[in-house]
């Protein structure tokens, strides 16, 4: 038997955006029993907290470092995916304050929660064994049940928690079943040892690996929320709380991505004909999937939680794609969403009121001309979002598509092309009742300071990366 | 930076009149106009210096964009896009003018015709590849928004039936981007996008090239529009307020053709060359068919439409004909047609203001009603139909020469769809101008005013000044023409080189002594 934890490959210094956030997150919940009904204080220790937390992901600068037994890394992957977490989950926070206070949601948990929501998609991000892959996702997960259920009186709410929950143990059987065949025909439960042992051909049973693969691909397919395991999504989306459904669409998603990514690329690259198929008709599948049922649907969240699921297959095409562009591309698209992701719901909850939250598509009929520059921005958004130029949406598309094309994909990406076209329709029909359409109410818009302070900064984020996106394309190449 | 400067002045003018307060309408449209008026005449100033007898790129302005793909902000002027650029700022103030009378959502109007503006210059302009794409898809969103908002009845199917067709066109020719991005970065170690780089390093085999060919083939077939793409444009120019439709016959077909000129026949001159029968059928077939369905056409704005897809298959039938003529004529004929049918389209919308119909059944006898406006409108379709000493026929004229050197037996049947033109044009004149003055709607139908002659009487001076003295403009392509020639020939992708003096007699002996001295030049 090995020995347990041999002392240098402790790094608490590696882990001290985990150990930061920990302790802020605890904090926070310590605070919430002083500070009253103002949350504020909340508010500004968690987000001091997550600053520190993405500021102290720098304290390595040797990288790539491993440490616990070679179970925890970082490198430039995690670096950046940190920075992206603890940016997401701000914002995510400030989108909340206005929300929260109008909805009713007095709990100071909720900002702990995402706190340690955090913590979890930093663990996934930067988890080079299978055993802690898995503890991620259960912390984002649980976390994210707790978040998506908040609205204890409203019945949509709980069916959204329910649902999740229900589909969420479900999937995460099918992830740690697929974990569990991998260390059985491998011995490891790390990344790089298995790659080594499916290297030297240290299998015991192919085909036992192999169905392992398929039920990994099954178990991070939901919790990415690729089809055909994408049905809880618009449930999901449109019942929960609308900051904590920005929230799951960019911070946990993104961490899950980069878990599918480590675990495909760096520990089963040798099996790629295998798995490579699996994902290629996946992606498809969700592409096509996401921009028809997003088609559909009259109801906004719900909108976009398909073309949530069609963005999931442009990205998978990174994790198929697997070279160098693949990574970089993958870390543009998921910050360049972020920042659309926020934009939309940002004004999305503005245009909400006390009990009525304007959730349709027509509540936004005749809002071009009573709120110009909210309407413009929605329509930046949502072109970015399909990937017109000159917005972030597009040059992600491009680097993505560039990634798949270098590995000659090309059938794929023109799929995907074609996808983008069909995505124009429903993000178009919004513009159109926006634009095209008199207005059958009168529209009342909350324009609460903070959540138009996120609408600006992702709007200012999304030109800029679509006009500049030469530095951030710098960073990601690293 | 000059050109840049030029390309973003409108858009400069968006954010100007976006600032001024809503009520002031009369402020907005003075700002709207002094910005397109004085991008026209700044624009002038290119043509002026322009130096006729080079290829080369003019007015060039390059700097590094995004560095790490090794994408440039490149952009210049040659013959190809000197006047469609100028036609652009100059239709763009002509539409301005025209829209005095829009009341609905004024500012936001103007806004959307500024940015569309600096969108279609963009594209005229742009030699890189990835910038080039930027401004392709970025004019659609005005133009979407002008058709979406300020339309007809049935504006929303015809805005996003519009942009979704352009759409699919365009992503497929990103696709073909990224694909000569990759090929060029493999073949000569650069990795680029710089449109000039490109056609100069690109080496493709034929299959692929075929491939690259078709997807860049379909983004501008469906933009010019050719004949099985075509079903957008009655819908779109039928919905669209006038100045949409001028803009969109004027310029934003003209996309299409100046992509052909600019990506598919230096990019792949030999698949160029091995789908010429393939292009010159569609041209022909959009040609008749054009024609014929204008023949049965009730609504004015539908006939025009339609019309203009037949006169774009001239343009296209000129563009492969690969032989000066044709090339020239084709390129005449795109300014040609922004200003015949830019004008038609004025001009129906005028009657369309007074009366909110443009059923043809509904007018007759308003030559009596409306002298000036009848004379107008007589001269604009004549030279739409191409009678000589008008624009049209100067372009007609050189295109059917250039592709009779091809194919005598389509350039017949292309010749058909002149004749047919002069039915659907002359037949809709009598039922509209002549006959009495029988319905009493029409009786009290006042003339053509001021403003309406400001838009119209430009337009009719370009008519004859084309007509009768096109040198000024057919110099300017000159050069540009002479060397996509040398590239494109279809000798080059011959094995036997004897045809070529073959129908050299049909040029006169100074062209040819003019043109061997250019060769000679390089």
């Amino acid at each position: 038997m090995e020995p347990i934890n041999a002392p240098e490959s402790i790094d608490l210094i590696s882990l001290a955006p985990v150990l930061v956030l920990s302790v802020f997150a605890m904090a926070v919940l310590v605070l919430d029993l002083f500070a009253g009904k103002n949350k504020a204080l909340v508010v500004f220790v968690s987000i001091t907290g997550l600053f520190l937390s993405g500021v102290s992901a720098l304290a390595k600068y040797k990288l790539p470092v491993y440490s616990f037994n070679d179970s925890y890394v970082v490198d430039h992957l995690s670096v950046f995916f940190i920075f992206l977490f603890t940016l997401s989950s701000a914002l995510a926070i400030l989108l909340s304050i206005e929300y929260n206070r109008r909805e009713g949601i007095r709990m100071g948990e909720y900002y702990s929660l995402i706190l340690f929501c955090t913590i979890g998609m930093i663990l996934l991000a930067s988890s080079t064994d299978l055993i802690m892959i898995f503890l991620g996702i259960e912390i984002v997960s649980i976390c994210l049940y707790v978040l998506a259920g908040i609205r204890r009186r409203d019945l949509k709410s709980n069916e959204s928690a329910l649902k999740y929950f229900l589909l969420g143990a479900f999937a995460t059987g099918f992830l740690l079943y697929g974990m569990a065949l991998v260390y059985g025909t491998t011995g490891s439960t790390n990344l790089m040892k298995i790659a080594t042992a499916i290297h030297e051909g240290n299998v015991n049973s192919m085909p036992l690996l192999l169905l392992g693969v398929v039920l990994l691909v099954v178990g991070f397919g939901f919790k990415v929320s690729s089809a055909p395991f994408h049905m809880w999504t618009p449930d999901v989306y449109q019942g929960a709380p609308t900051p904590v459904t920005a929230f799951m669409a960019v911070g946990p998603k993104a961490a899950a991505f980069a878990a599918l990514f480590r675990v495909f690329t760096q520990s089963l690259p040798e099996l790629d004909s295998t798995w490579e198929m699996v994902l290629i008709v996946v992606a498809v599948l969700t592409m096509v999937v996401g921009n028809l049922g997003a088609i559909m649907q009259t109801n906004v969240k719900r909108l976009l939680a398909f073309s949530s699921v069609s963005h999931v297959g442009y990205i998978l095409m990174a994790v198929i794609a697997k070279n160098s562009i693949a990574t970089a591309s993958l870390l543009f698209y998921m910050l360049a969403y972020a920042f659309m992701i926020f934009g939309v719901f940002g004004i999305i909850i503005m245009m909400g009121r006390e009990g009525e939250e304007n959730l349709e598509i027509e509540n936004y009929a005749g809002l071009g001309y009573k709120h110009p520059l909210l309407a413009l921005s929605m329509t930046a958004f949502l072109l970015s979002l399909g990937g017109l130029p000159p917005f972030a949406g597009f040059v992600a598309k491009f680097y993505i598509f560039s990634a798949a094309l270098k590995e000659g994909l090309l059938a794929l990406v023109v799929i995907a092309v074609l996808n983008s076209a069909i995505s124009f329709y429903y993000y178009l029909k919004i513009i159109v009742f926006m634009y095209m359409k008199e207005p059958q109410q009168e529209i009342r818009v909350s324009l609460s300071p903070i959540t138009l302070f996120v609408v600006t900064v992702s709007l200012i984020a999304t030109i800029q990366l679509g006009i500049f996106p030469d530095p951030i394309i710098a960073l990601a190449q690293n | 930076m000059f050109l840049t400067f030029l390309t973003f002045l409108p858009i400069v003018g968006a954010i100007v009149v976006a600032l001024l307060p809503k009520q002031q309408e009369g402020a907005i449209k003075q700002t709207a106009l002094a910005f397109a008026a004085a991008d026209f005449l700044l624009s002038l100033e290119l043509w002026r210096s322009f130096d006729v007898t080079t290829h080369k790129m003019q007015f060039e302005f390059s700097t590094s964009w995004i560095s790490s793909w090794g994408v440039n902000y490149h952009v210049g002027i040659d013959g190809i896009s000197l006047l469609l650029y100028v036609m652009t700022t100059f239709l763009t103030m002509i539409s301005i003018i025209a829209s005095w009378g829009v009341t609905k959502h004024i500012r936001e109007y103007m806004m959307a015709m500024l940015a569309l503006s600096t969108g279609m210059l963009g594209v005229f302009i742009s030699l890189d590849m990835f910038l080039f794409y930027v401004f392709w898809e970025f004019q659609l969103v005005p133009m979407y928004i002008i058709i979406g908002v300020w339309g007809g009845p049935r504006r929303i199917y015809a805005a996003v039936k519009f942009f979704l067709y352009t759409a699919v066109g365009s992503l497929l020719m990103l696709v073909a981007i990224i694909w000569i991005y990759f090929i060029v970065k493999e073949q000569t170690g650069v990795a680029t996008t710089d449109l000039l780089y490109i056609t100069e390093h690109l080496n493709v085999p034929l299959d692929i090239q075929k491939w690259l060919w078709m997807a860049f083939f379909l983004a501008f077939a469906i933009k010019v529009p050719m004949f099985p793409f075509h079903t957008w444009l009655p819908d779109a120019h039928v919905e669209a307020p006038t100045a949409g439709s001028v803009i969109l016959a004027g310029v934003l077909l003209k996309m299409g053709t100046y992509g052909f000129f600019r990506f598919n026949l230096p990019l792949f001159p030999h698949a160029s060359n091995e789908f010429v029968p393939f292009v010159a059928w569609l041209s022909v077939i959009g040609i008749v068919y054009g024609a014929l369905v204008s023949l049965v056409q009730e609504d004015l704005k539908k006939l025009v439409a339609y019309s203009s897809v037949s006169h774009l298959g001239f343009v296209m039938l000129g563009t492969f004909a690969f032989n000066h003529y044709g090339m020239q004529g084709a390129l005449l004929q795109n300014i040609n047609h922004g200003v015949s049918t830019g004008a038609l389209f004025l001009l129906v919308g005028m009657i369309y203001d007074r009366r909110h119909t443009r059923l043809i059944s509904e007018f007759g006898g308003l030559s009596k009603q409306m002298p000036k406006y009848a004379i107008c409108f007589m001269i604009v379709a004549l030279s739409s139909i191409g009678l000589p000493g008008m624009n049209g026929f100067v372009g007609e004229f050189l295109i059917l020469l250039g592709f009779f050197q091809v194919d005598g037996m389509i350039t017949a049947i292309a010749t058909s769809g002149v004749i047919f033109a002069a039915c659907y044009i002359l037949w809709m004149f009598q039922r509209v101008m002549f006959h009495e003055l029988k319905n009493p709607k029409n009786m009290n139908l006042k003339d053509i005013n001021a403003r309406e002659l400001i838009t119209v009487v430009p337009l009719i001076v370009l008519i004859f000044w084309i007509g009768l003295y096109p040198k000024p403009f057919m110099k300017t392509f000159d050069a540009s023409v002479s060397h996509l020639i040398t590239k494109v020939d279809p000798d080059n992708f011959r094995p036997s080189k004897h045809k070529k003096h073959e129908h050299a007699a049909l040029i006169g002996e100074a062209e040819l002594a003019k043109l061997q001295k250019e060769l000679q030049g390089k």
